[in-house]
């Protein structure tokens, strides 16, 4: 059987960029340390009482020792609660959830993020033993990179307003063509300009989609998403989609 | 020794429990978190003639205490179900409520035949789809309209039919009555508010449909008032619903005069919900001395 919410306790809850933050959590319940692969997600609550109504999905950003790693950005109330907690405070959650990235990729890999679409990728970072290239985009203020430097190739920063790296979008950096597989989380408007460059050099690519949530497991149907081959769950069959399968809407 | 059995329409259930229509698809992905035996019955997904793939746009949205949502029905069509989900659920042990929805009077007789040769044990009609013929409103908002439907639904369904009534239904205790005595063997009331969000930055309603149903603890009151006023109305057994988060809320929905209690947009919250309140109930009934539900059914 898998195991419902449970109660996760918070080592640490920083603050590593403006709006973004990294919370560690260890379980409550010795001998059942987290588990989760790249891509997969899990259902958070950092609140009593229902208010706000719904688990936040985040995604794993590392495991190690059972202590899971949560890296996010504060948008709404939610997440604005999690960058309020502190070490010793106790969080639900639920998963792993999700099927997440196939280990199996061959070839030389293309990692590519914008914004906080880092968080899982850099998970991914970690398992794939492949010859790897990153790629991440930000607004202004780059984070997680030291975590990148020296475990790929070639990493390639941009932002937005040129504070640091290249001034503008990843995408005007990437070259498809030189990659057997590509993978990228970030926004919508970013993947879909990804997977259209590379479904033009016929280059595999993989993506990780977002999508709003109720249930996490499968069963409200509210995260699916239209794909060639039907309505597909963000959080059951996804998060990881190829990239020739996602429909977009324009 | 406490018995939590409830009999509707020669049906038994062996707790008053059971998961509402469209909040636990088909029990699959419950059936990892705990056994599916445990529960006194499942409605399943709301079922139509041909398979559909739902609404495009945002689907669910989180309000204060609830969630609104815009699913549209999307289910693998009467067949489908009838050949990948049903062998699975009859292997549960628990009672099955087909949940059966549709567009058209044909689409439901047609629907309501098929299932009539099969394991299903209720047929949990939702009368809340729009009338595609009558402009798009509701068969579950006039009274008249619904009796129209349950009449034919009834002549051709050979299984217990239980209407789930809407609480957008303009009369709900005209609407109980015209679907009683329309033959249906019971209702579950309610389903859905029909509500609205708008997205200020953009200047627009957040669902592509502009409204879309709105369930959870935000309902609970009204939908309690509901069940309340039809229990007194009619005769027939009531399955309550709308916003049951805990055995109180349960145990508030059967003193109002409901038979079972459904669980919805809860188990969205924590899987194993339905559970809590399952032993929730027991444990209640020790303690109050209670020895069968009948003792506090509709004493209020
Ligand atoms: C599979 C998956 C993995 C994710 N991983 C991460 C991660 O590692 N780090 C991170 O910072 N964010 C991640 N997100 C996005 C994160 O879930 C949202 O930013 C968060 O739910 C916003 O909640 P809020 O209360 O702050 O915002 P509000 O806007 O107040 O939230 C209101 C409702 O909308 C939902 N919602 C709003 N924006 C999103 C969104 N972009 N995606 C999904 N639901 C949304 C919320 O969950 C909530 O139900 C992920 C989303 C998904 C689907
Ligand atoms: C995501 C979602 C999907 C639903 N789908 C159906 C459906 O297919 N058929 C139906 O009769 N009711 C459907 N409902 C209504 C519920 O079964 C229930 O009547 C309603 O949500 C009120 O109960 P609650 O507040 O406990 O959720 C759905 C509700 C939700 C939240
Ligand atoms: S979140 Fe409920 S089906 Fe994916």
């Amino acid at each position: 059987m898998k195991r419902s919410y449970r109660k996760g306790i918070i080592p640490s809850n920083i603050q590593i960029a403006p709006n973004i933050y990294e919370m560690k959590l260890a379980t409550c319940d010795p001998g059942f340390g987290f588990k989760g692969k790249p891509g997969q997600f899990y259902m958070l609550r950092g609140w009593e009482a229902m208010d706000p109504f719904l688990a936040r999905p985040i995604s794993i950003s590392d495991i190690s020792n059972g202590v899971i790693t949560f890296l996010y950005e504060v948008r709404g109330r939610g997440t604005h609660i999690f960058s309020k907690l502190k070490e010793g405070d106790v969080l639900e959650l639920l998963g792993p959830l999700g099927a997440g990235f196939d280990l199996n990729v061959k070839g030389k890999v293309a990692l590519i993020s914008g914004g906080i679409g880092i968080a899982p990728l850099i998970y991914l970072m970690k398992r794939l033993g492949n010859n790897m290239d990153f790629y991440c985009g930000f607004r202004s203020v780059p984070y997680y990179t030291d975590r990148i430097e020296g475990k790929v190739n070639n990493i390639y920063i941009t932002t937005e307003d040129g504070s640091v790296g290249h001034k503008g979008f990843v995408t005007e950096l990437f070259i498809p063509e030189k990659y057997d597989t590509v993978i990228t989380c970030g926004p919508t408007p970013m993947i879909k300009t990804v997977v259209e460059m590379c479904k033009e050099k016929n280059v595999p690519v993989y993506v990780s989609m977002e999508n709003r949530m109720a249930c996490g497991i499968g069963t409200c149907l509210g995260c699916a998403i239209e794909t060639t081959s039907g309505m597909l769950r963000v959080c059951k069959e996804g998060p990881v989609f190829s990239g020739e399968e996602v429909i977009f809407d324009d | 020794m406490i018995s939590t059995k409830v009999e509707i329409c020669g049906v038994e259930f062996k707790n008053p429990v059971i998961v509402a229509s469209g909040t636990f698809g088909f029990g699959r992905e419950y059936a990892e978190y705990f056994p599916l035996s445990r529960l006194g019955g499942i409605s399943s997904k709301g079922l139509t003639l041909n398979k559909r793939d739902g609404n495009k746009g945002i689907r669910i949205y989180e309000v204060a205490s609830g969630i609104m949502n815009s699913i549209g029905l999307q289910n693998p069509g009467i067949d489908g179900f009838i050949e990948n989900e049903l062998p699975f659920m009859e292997k549960q042990g628990t009672v099955i409520l087909a949940n059966v929805g549709g567009n058209t009077l044909e689409e439901y007789i047609i629907s309501v035949d098929k299932l009539n040769d099969t394991n299903i044990d209720i047929i949990e009609l939702n009368i809340s789809c729009p009338n595609v013929k009558k402009g798009g409103m509701a068969f579950g908002i006039r009274s008249k309209t619904a009796y129209e439907v349950v009449t034919e639904v009834r002549s051709a369904c050979k299984k217990p039919l239980i209407v789930k009534l809407s609480p957008n239904a303009e009369d709900i205790v005209e609407m109980a009555e015209s679907c009683t005595k329309a033959g249906a063997d019971g209702l579950s009331l309610v389903n859905t508010f029909n509500g609205m969000a708008i997205d200020i930055y953009n200047r627009k309603p957040v669902f592509n449909n502009i409204t879309a149903g709105l369930s959870g603890p935000c309902i609970k009151p009204i939908a309690l008032r509901m069940v309340y006023e039809v229990s007194k109305a009619v005769d027939i057994p009531i399955i309550g619903l709308g916003g049951i988060m805990d055995y109180g809320d349960a145990i508030e929905f059967i003193m109002a005069g409901a038979h079972c209690i459904q669980v919805g947009t809860a188990n969205f919250i924590k899987p194993d919900i339905s559970i809590d309140i399952i032993e929730g109930i027991e444990e209640f009934m020790k303690d109050e001395g209670i020895k069968s539900l009948d003792e506090i059914r509709g004493v209020v």
